[in-house]
């Protein structure tokens, strides 16, 4: 992929944890939470990501964001390289990429008041006098819509929609160029649900934030994303234009998870694939097509054992090419 | 519907239930009225806050003790009061003729015990069973709702069962004892997308195969339109709508239904547009009007006497209800 003028790209990623087991407690078997990730965010762009949960969606974007340290591959920063710096080397570069939580509720400290936690990543990175940061913290929570008194009042004052304004407000503290949205509307009612994404939307084209935007709600990914990569057990299976992949899927996950939603017109007639089980686990997953024992479809055992190649089957739309799970055409 | 009309199975009539709190009586349901038919699915949808599941616990005269309260109003369950029968015959109702599906299968289902034990807790209560054909009658209840190899699954704990499945053996044991009713209260809300799929379908195949009706609370118009035949709209503690779910789809006419059918994403909808929103947020309890409750939401302006006097649902065409508010009425 060219990586030219991208604000991230990964290389290979990978992010595996040692699962212990026995009597000393040593590494018995890793699970490959992420295993082998290369994608691209251009400046500007939201990034849908989505898949059924343990997928390794939460864990690939808490890997971009450094806060864990990857197994290996790379992750680049508009070209610099992040993945092998300590954590003093690391500090400029978290101003650029900021978290936004799913769950306004245990992202804010309870303790502290709005004000104190909007102003923390001020205090972190030395920046301003008190009277400073505190003009800033005000200018930063009417830019989410919310009153300038809020900063002298505690999380629990306020509603979910509001917390994650306020959540929001202190990723966006310190002009990040990146933004990684994990699930950041999944806990709240329909209409503040929308609220909070036109305020995403707006936030985005007002200041050029890059998304990484991770749900497992696809109507709410296609709305807001420029492209969509869809990960199954660590991989991602397909990446295309979000228009693309929800009008032409290739690979057979693609299809099940997009069939499946269901659409709030009751004459629509779903077409549905039903997928048999759950996602199998992380844990020394098949080294071929992971799909394969969810897909209904026999592969042959070589299948099974060699990686499936990642291919541009028409201009920005990418599919692992397993022949069973993701037929592809020649030169369309 | 233009079938058949199907009988009335449970009918709720001007309920109210309260809530005693620190800071005084809470009316958390305020009157509200709605009808189940045989063998049909009633969605109830709204945000958090508006009811829906006090309305289920109301129902199920599974309100928590002593604070909450019916105070007034009539569940009638094929032709008997369940807000007055003594709670002894509830009993023999409750998870009998009346089941309940909850949200969180893993806080549903008890950890220490085995899956297959805790169905036959439900078969054996209301039945008169021996241990082994509570036991053989629990397995098939494992595979009627499509766990594999239910034999070895029924001696498993909850936490071994992934997500979907433990969902499946709540349903099981809703299902255990043939109810004529299940409240399904959120019942895919936990659930990824494909699992929903498949629990949605379980709940359709086993409503057409056993005959029973459906009560299912969501906040997904989605998960509406795709299981139900008709809707009732909630909001802070009243239905503001009530149609079948085509007509509620096609003609929604109260400002509230209204705002939550556009404030969905779209598949088919224009990428990054900006959404339809509704204002500020479901007002707390401790705060609501007499009169017209979305009135601070809607972005019109109420009368004063439309904010103390309580508007009447009316039929504006067949089966149709709307809360009266001549504001908020549109369409």
């Amino acid at each position: 992929m060219n990586n030219g003028t991208a604000i991230l790209s990964t290389d290979n990623l990978r992010m595996h944890f040692p699962v212990k087991g026995g009597v000393f407690q040593r590494a018995v078997a890793a699970c490959k939470a992420v295993d082998g990730v290369s994608l691209t965010i251009m400046p500007g762009e939201t990034l849908g990501l989505v898949g059924e949960s343990g997928c390794g969606k939460s864990t690939l974007g808490k890997t971009i964001a450094r806060l864990y340290e990857p197994t290996s591959g790379g992750i680049a920063f508009e070209g610099n390289e992040l993945a092998d710096l300590s954590r003093r080397q690391l500090k400029p570069f978290r101003r650029e990429i900021q978290m936004i939580f799913q769950d306004p509720y245990e992202s804010l400290n309870p303790r502290h008041t709005v004000g104190t936690i909007v102003e923390e990543p001020f205090v972190i990175h030395k920046m301003g006098t008190r009277a400073e940061r505190q003009q800033w913290v005000a200018d930063l929570l009417a830019k989410v819509g919310l009153p300038e008194s809020a900063a002298g009042r505690y999380p629990f004052e306020f509603s979910g929609g509001q917390r994650q304004r306020i959540g929001i407000a202190r990723a966006l503290a310190l002009k990040p160029r990146l933004l990684i949205c994990d699930e950041p509307v999944s806990a709240l009612d329909v209409s503040i649900q929308s609220q909070v994404l036109n305020l995403l939307m707006e936030l985005q084209r007002e200041m050029g934030l890059s998304y990484l935007f991770i749900s497992h709600d696809l109507a709410v990914v296609k709305h807001i994303s420029d492209r969509i990569a869809v990960m199954y057990l660590g991989r991602i299976v397909e990446l295309a234009p979000a228009e693309e992949i929800y009008n032409n899927p290739v690979h057979a996950y693609t299809k099940a998870l997009i069939s499946a939603i269901p659409v709030p017109d009751p004459t629509h007639v779903p077409d549905r694939v039903i997928l048999e089980g759950d996602v199998p686990t992380p844990i020394d997953p098949p080294d071929g097509c992971r799909f394969a024992p969810r897909s209904g479809a026999e592969h042959s055992s070589e299948m099974l054992e060699t990686l499936p190649p990642f291919k541009e089957i028409s201009p920005g739309h990418w599919v692992e090419a397993c022949p069973v799970c993701a037929p592809v055409r020649h030169a369309r | 519907m233009g079938e058949v009309e199907s009988k009335i199975l449970l009918e709720v009539r001007d309920l109210v239930t309260a809530f005693d709190t620190d800071a005084g009586q809470l009316t958390a349901v305020d009157g509200v009225s709605f009808a189940v038919r045989r063998g049909r699915t009633l969605g109830i949808v709204g945000e958090s806050g508006c009811g829906k599941s006090v309305t289920a616990m109301s129902i199920m005269r599974l309100l928590p003790q002593p604070m909450g309260k019916i105070l007034k109003g009539e569940v009638l369950f094929d032709g008997r009061n369940l807000a007055t029968v003594p709670a002894e015959d509830m009993r023999s109702i409750r998870g009998n003729r009346i089941s309940m599906i909850f949200q969180e299968p893993m806080t549903a289902l008890n950890p220490v015990h085995r899956i297959g034990k805790q169905i036959c807790e439900v078969l054996t209560q209301h039945n008169d069973l021996s241990p082994d054909d509570a036991w053989q009658q629990a397995v098939e209840m494992l595979d009627k709702v499509g766990i594999p190899s239910p034999e070895i699954r029924a001696t498993e704990y909850p936490h071994q069962l992934s997500g979907g499945m433990r969902q499946r053996v709540v349903i099981a044991i809703a299902l255990a004892c043939g109810p004529e009713l299940v409240i399904a209260d959120e019942p895919t809300t936990a659930l990824d997308v494909t699992i929903q799929a498949q629990i949605l379908q379980l709940i359709n195949n086993l409503q057409r195969d056993l005959g029973m009706s459906v009560m299912l609370i969501t906040h997904d118009l989605g998960v509406i339109a795709e299981t139900c035949d008709e809707v009732c709209v909630m909001y802070a503690g009243r239905v503001v709508e009530r149609a079948p779910v085509k007509e509620l789809f096609a003609n929604p006419r109260h400002a509230y239904t209204q705002g939550l059918l556009s404030s969905i994403p779209r598949l088919n909808g224009t990428p990054k547009s900006e959404l339809q929103t509704i204002d500020g947020m479901v007002p707390a309890l401790s705060e609501l009007k007499p009169g017209c409750r979305f009135a601070l939401r809607s972005g019109r302006e109420h009368a004063p006497e439309l904010l103390v006097e309580r508007q009447t649902l009316k039929e504006i065409s067949t089966d149709h209800w709307v809360e009266a508010c001549p504001v908020c009425t549109r369409g």
